[in-house]
């Protein structure tokens, strides 16, 4: 019994990471109805922004380890992903949303370079990958997509794995590959009862989700920005029509969820203190599933995907073989979409066309 | 099967290659000796493949200070692996048919060595590697060599420090099941512990990459052990030990060599404090020899070297004493005079290349204290 409550402590920690995760990935796609590859590799730079932060002279010799440093140091972080995420958004998906040869070439040129890099990691293969890449997307853009060049969702999905590989290897290059050690910004308490053992950097990871969440509900249904946010999510052109200044809503949406990624990055470094450049993968792809499971573009339902998600992870591991914890997720992913696409808080949606 | 069909290209090119130019590097005539190295450079097993690469890089300067090898100057052409298996049988094939290297020296990670021995072998190029110690790496065939103990023995060494030094007999095992290291060490371990008496209450596993570990963990500690064996790498080590001391698992962890990296105690931090592992030397043995390197490496490198430094710099050692004996830069010449290698000085011990082409020489274990090493004590083959 004791082995069974500690186990569900242990899900409900492992799954508040997906939520957090989750939260910023399911907030882009219930606008813009993109998913956003790249929301990991983000979470990634926000931890790193927050160890360097943390790791910084100033922040260090002034504040120490103490709760304005903390507070300090997560919003910085925050502020920072958030100028990462209008950057991506301005350079890569905007131009991405009307199509020109251009974009599509330049994008499947960095996603061939990055294949050329994991092929042959030598000059001659990236450059090959990279002419590829661009011939490749000047073809389909002849071909395919200039008739339906508004629009194109594919194009979109197409640039999102581009920038995740260039935030993959780019972080490799700028932060080194090797993982380091994210320090305690918050002091660890070990709070234990009897033999059931809970610490403060749970429940705080847990607690803070929670928060997020509430506040990502709040700004996107009780404020006027989300109301336009939700504009644009009904019909881009319409909100463009009443006045809506699309780009900015688009811009202000890419930013609140790098922030979010960042906290989460943060958060989830406290529970595990090792961050390296590729540590965004596996999550961003387990938040994913957590936003599918719970209704992609749901917020609640990031929040329960997650939380389910994690919870069916430790006990597979706990009571099952080991060895299929990240078989779970994705026979979750297979299920969910099999018997309800929709997600279990997702509404039904009709195609728009 | 893609991959194989990809394998016989790579090698066809590769025989092409070497058919056509085989005048280039490997001419008996030409005025320098080039050497071949692969490692994991970048990736998440990083600090493997630069502390190996530190250590070759002292050894070759050494020996061409002294006057290089057969009258010539040693030439070390180094490739990054970026830590993937099929990443490290690209770089091999480029160094052995476009370099045209006469030795190749690599890799750490058992699971690369196997990936890029064969390439070795099929183009007749002897291979040390310094560090893998998976018995199948050797296996691959007669020109794949190693300057390592093999995972039986790191499993042998950990099974009897459990049982006649630690005095234990209730282990559990947490082993990386995606790694042939990891899976090598707990099987030989077990197998051992086992015949000594002991009993293995809990053989749980995990991936590498994976950064929660509570579930095993609690799993484990509801078995009550008195140790657990981890035999996987520093990457995940240190999570691991974090989280068992948040479970309140105060018994020691064990473990081999992949712990071994300045990183282990970073990310590890005062929750390692107690636990032991094997490893191929101390830097606080007093041999002259070791202190001699220890001394060099460290005003070379600002930092201390690990074992992977010791070994990469003994690889390339033995090499060079091989092609000197050998009088030689021909691969089968090179090949019989390393098989012949006996009670070598190298500084993580005696070296002594066995029939199976692995090298037979004493363990160390270390203990972990106060976040420094601390030796314990060396168990002989």
């Amino acid at each position: 019994m004791d082995t069974f409550l500690q186990q569900l402590i242990n899900g409900i920690s492992q799954g508040s990471a997906y939520a957090l995760i989750a939260l910023g990935y399911t907030m882009v796609y219930g606008v813009l109805r993109l998913i956003n590859f790249a929301h990991g590799d983000v979470y990634m730079f926000g931890a790193f922004m927050g160890y360097y932060l943390a790791n910084s002279h100033w922040i260090r010799s002034n504040l120490g380890t103490s709760a304005a440093s903390a507070v300090l140091i997560m919003v910085g972080a925050m502020a920072l992903s958030a100028v990462l995420g209008i950057l991506i958004e301005k350079f890569a998906y905007r131009p991405g949303r009307s199509v020109t040869r251009f974009t599509l070439a330049f994008w499947l040129g960095i996603l061939g370079a990055g294949a050329g890099q994991l092929a042959g990691a030598t000059f001659a293969s990236v450059a090959a990958g990279a002419s590829v890449g661009i011939l490749v997307g000047i073809i389909v853009e002849q071909a395919g997509l200039r008739p339906v060049k508004q629009n194109s969702r594919l194009a979109l999905l197409i640039i999102a794995i581009g920038v995740s590989l260039f935030l993959e290897n780019g972080g490799q290059q700028v932060f080194g590959a090797d993982p380091k050690f994210f320090p305690e910004i918050i002091p660890t308490h070990a709070l234990n009862a009897g033999p059931i053992h809970i610490d403060s950097q749970k429940l705080i990871v847990l607690g803070m989700s929670i928060v997020l969440m509430l506040l990502l509900n709040v700004i996107v249904n009780y404020t006027k920005t989300g109301k336009a946010m939700r504009a644009v999510s009904f019909n881009l052109d319409a909100a463009k029509l009443m006045g809506i200044n699309t780009d900015r809503i688009i811009a202000f949406t890419f930013a609140l969820g790098s922030a979010l990624a960042a906290a989460g990055g943060i958060l989830v470094s406290l529970l595990y203190p090792r961050i390296d450049p590729l540590m965004g993968v596996m999550p961003g792809l387990k938040a994913f599933v957590a936003a599918v499971l719970g209704g992609i573009g749901n917020i609640t339902g990031a929040m329960v995907g997650g939380l389910i998600l994690g919870m069916a992870e430790v006990m597979a591991v706990g009571y099952g073989q080991s060895t299929y914890r990240d078989a779970i997720a994705f026979i979750i992913l297979v299920l969910i979409l099999l018997l309800k696409p929709s997600g279990i808080m997702g509404k039904g949606m009709n195609e728009k066309v | 099967m893609k991959h194989r069909s990809w394998l016989l290209v790579l090698s066809l090119v590769g025989t092409l290659a070497l058919t056509s130019c085989a005048a280039a590097g490997r001419d008996q005539q030409s005025a320098e000796i080039v050497i071949g190295e692969y490692g994991s450079l970048t990736g998440t097993t990083a600090t493997f493949g630069i502390s190996t690469r530190n250590g070759i890089e002292m050894a070759v300067d050494d020996v061409n200070e002294a006057g290089g090898i057969l009258g010539k100057k040693v030439r070390i052409l180094v490739e990054d692996d970026q830590g993937k298996p099929e990443e490290a049988q690209t770089v091999v094939t480029k160094l052995i048919s476009k370099d045209q290297v006469i030795a190749v020296l690599g890799e750490v990670a058992s699971s690369r060595s196997l990936a890029a021995a064969p390439v070795a072998q099929q183009n007749g190029i002897p291979m040390i590697t310094p560090s893998s110690t998976n018995p199948r790496v050797t296996e691959t065939g007669d020109y794949i060599f190693r300057v390592c103990f093999i995972d039986p023995f790191q499993g042998l060494v950990m099974a009897k420090f459990a049982t006649n030094s630690l005095k234990i007999k209730n282990v559990a095992i947490l082993r990386d099941i995606k790694n042939d290291y990891s899976v090598g060490l707990a099987d030989v371990f077990v197998e051992n512990f086992k015949t000594m008496g002991g009993n293995i209450v809990a053989d749980e596993s995990y991936s590498e990459g994976d950064t929660d570990f509570s579930a095993q963990l609690t799993s484990i500690k509801s078995r009550k052990p008195q140790a657990i064996f981890v035999p996987g790498y520093y990457t995940e080590v240190g999570l691991v030990a974090r989280q068992a001391q948040k479970l309140g698992l105060t018994i020691p962890l064990l473990g081999g060599d992949g712990w071994d990296s300045p990183k282990l105690i970073e990310i590890g931090g005062e929750a390692l404090s107690g636990s032991y592992y094997s490893n191929h030397f101390s830097v606080q043995d007093p041999s002259p020899a070791i202190q001699k390197f220890v001394g060099d490496y460290k005003a070379r490198y600002g930092a201390v070297p690990d074992a992977l430094a010791g070994l990469g710099f003994d690889a390339a050692q033995v090499l060079f004493d091989a092609i000197r004996r050998a009088n030689s830069t021909e691969g089968d010449k090179i090949r019989d005079a390393l098989a012949q290698t006996k009670d070598y000085p190298g500084v993580t011990g005696k070296i002594t290349i066995d029939r199976a082409r692995n090298a037979v020489k004493p363990a160390v274990v270390l203990q972990v204290k106060n976040g420094q090493l601390e030796y314990v004590e060396t168990i002989n083959p």
